[in-house]
């Protein structure tokens, strides 16, 4: 039970360095940056 | 010795919040920082709009990229959600997260009683699941302006962290804030309020019931790296550590239950050291076994 687990773990790493670096290919990182550098009214609720 | 060690876990969480939240020049002009390190996301839940956030929010930006009109999936945060989640569960809820040290302090306020568990606790637990799903996951995508893109509706009507770090210290700043208060704002600020209140009589309300980024390392929980064990030959079942457990779960029973903040309190009170943690591999465990054997 605990190697299955330890199997799912690296899978689901592997999986997500893969996802990371597909979505920094596909520019969603851009994204990110966009909307992390100004403010964010409606998170600060004023928008 | 049992201080020292809880209060490890506070030195931590504080040395956390302000490496994350550094940039301290924010507060002095009400502006937020735009330098690189916001195409990086930080572990816990820490709103991009507060003036000295340094890195972003993992909730806050898989909204923003789901939300936009080029995607509709987000495979860097995803994948960055994976790999924290896989490799430290909810360590990071009970470690590494702003809002959780904030939820912590506030618990310490005396009051007359504090509530150890509410009714349909249980059941209630699940809530934070629903708001993934419902205000994370699927209403930004769907609700769309006239141009497609979508709103950060979690963080819009939900998220008290966002006011708390962000609202309050840049609607103090900002005189143009304060003109446009309207609604929204008096909606969240009562949000804050009821969160706050609820932090003092129960232990981490908003981990429990409402943080959707607990959710998702909660889902990981069973299976991360970091995990921690019981030694059944030391367990005398006595169930103190269910007793210490401010997350009222039972440790000597489930000890990588996803509710499981990794905070150590059971480990701290159990009399026979019977639960330990770490980053531990089968072939690791199986190699000490066999060579204690021999």
């Amino acid at each position: 039970m605990n190697k299955i687990r330890e199997h799912i773990n690296k899978v689901i790493f592997i999986l997500g360095i893969g996802f990371m670096s597909y979505g920094l290919y596909r520019g969603e990182i851009d994204i990110v940056f966009q909307k992390a550098i100004k403010i964010c009214l409606e998170c600060i609720g004023i928008g | 010795m049992d201080k020292l060690r809880e209060h490890i876990r506070l030195m931590v969480q504080t040395i956390v919040t302000i490496v994350t939240n550094g940039y301290v020049k924010g507060f002095a002009t009400g502006k937020i920082y735009t330098g690189d390190l916001k195409k990086v996301c930080v572990p816990g839940l820490n709103c991009y709009s507060c003036p000295s956030a340094l890195g972003s929010c993992p909730i806050g930006s898989y909204q923003a990229v789901i939300g936009d009109r080029q995607f509709k999936f987000t495979f860097y945060i995803t994948g960055f959600l994976m790999v924290v989640g896989s490799t430290l569960g909810r360590l990071v809820c009970g470690w590494l997260c702003p809002f959780g040290l904030t939820q912590d302090l506030l618990y310490k306020v005396p009051f007359i009683k504090k509530i150890k568990r509410i009714r349909r606790d249980k059941y209630l637990r699940y809530f934070k699941y629903i708001i993934l799903l419902v205000f994370v996951l699927i209403l930004p995508l769907f609700v769309v302006d006239i141009i497609g893109q979508g709103s950060p509706v979690f963080c819009k009507w939900i998220c008290p962290v966002g006011t708390l770090e962000g609202g309050i210290p840049l609607v103090l700043l900002n005189d143009t804030f304060v003109e446009a208060i309207g609604f929204l704002y008096i909606w969240k600020i009562t949000i804050l309020v009821l969160t706050i209140v609820f932090s003092i009589l129960i232990y981490r309300p908003f981990c429990k019931y409402i943080c959707p980024l607990g959710a998702i390392y909660s889902i990981f929980n069973g299976i991360s790296l970091y995990k921690y064990k019981i030694d059944n030959s030391k367990c005398i079942k006595c169930g103190v550590c269910s007793k210490a457990c401010k997350m009222n779960i039972e440790p000597f029973k489930t000890p990588n239950h996803i509710e499981c903040i990794r905070c150590g309190d059971c480990k701290r009170v159990c009399p026979t050291a019977a639960i330990s943690s770490g980053i531990t591999m089968v072939n690791k465990e199986k190699k000490e076994h066999n060579s204690s054997e021999i």
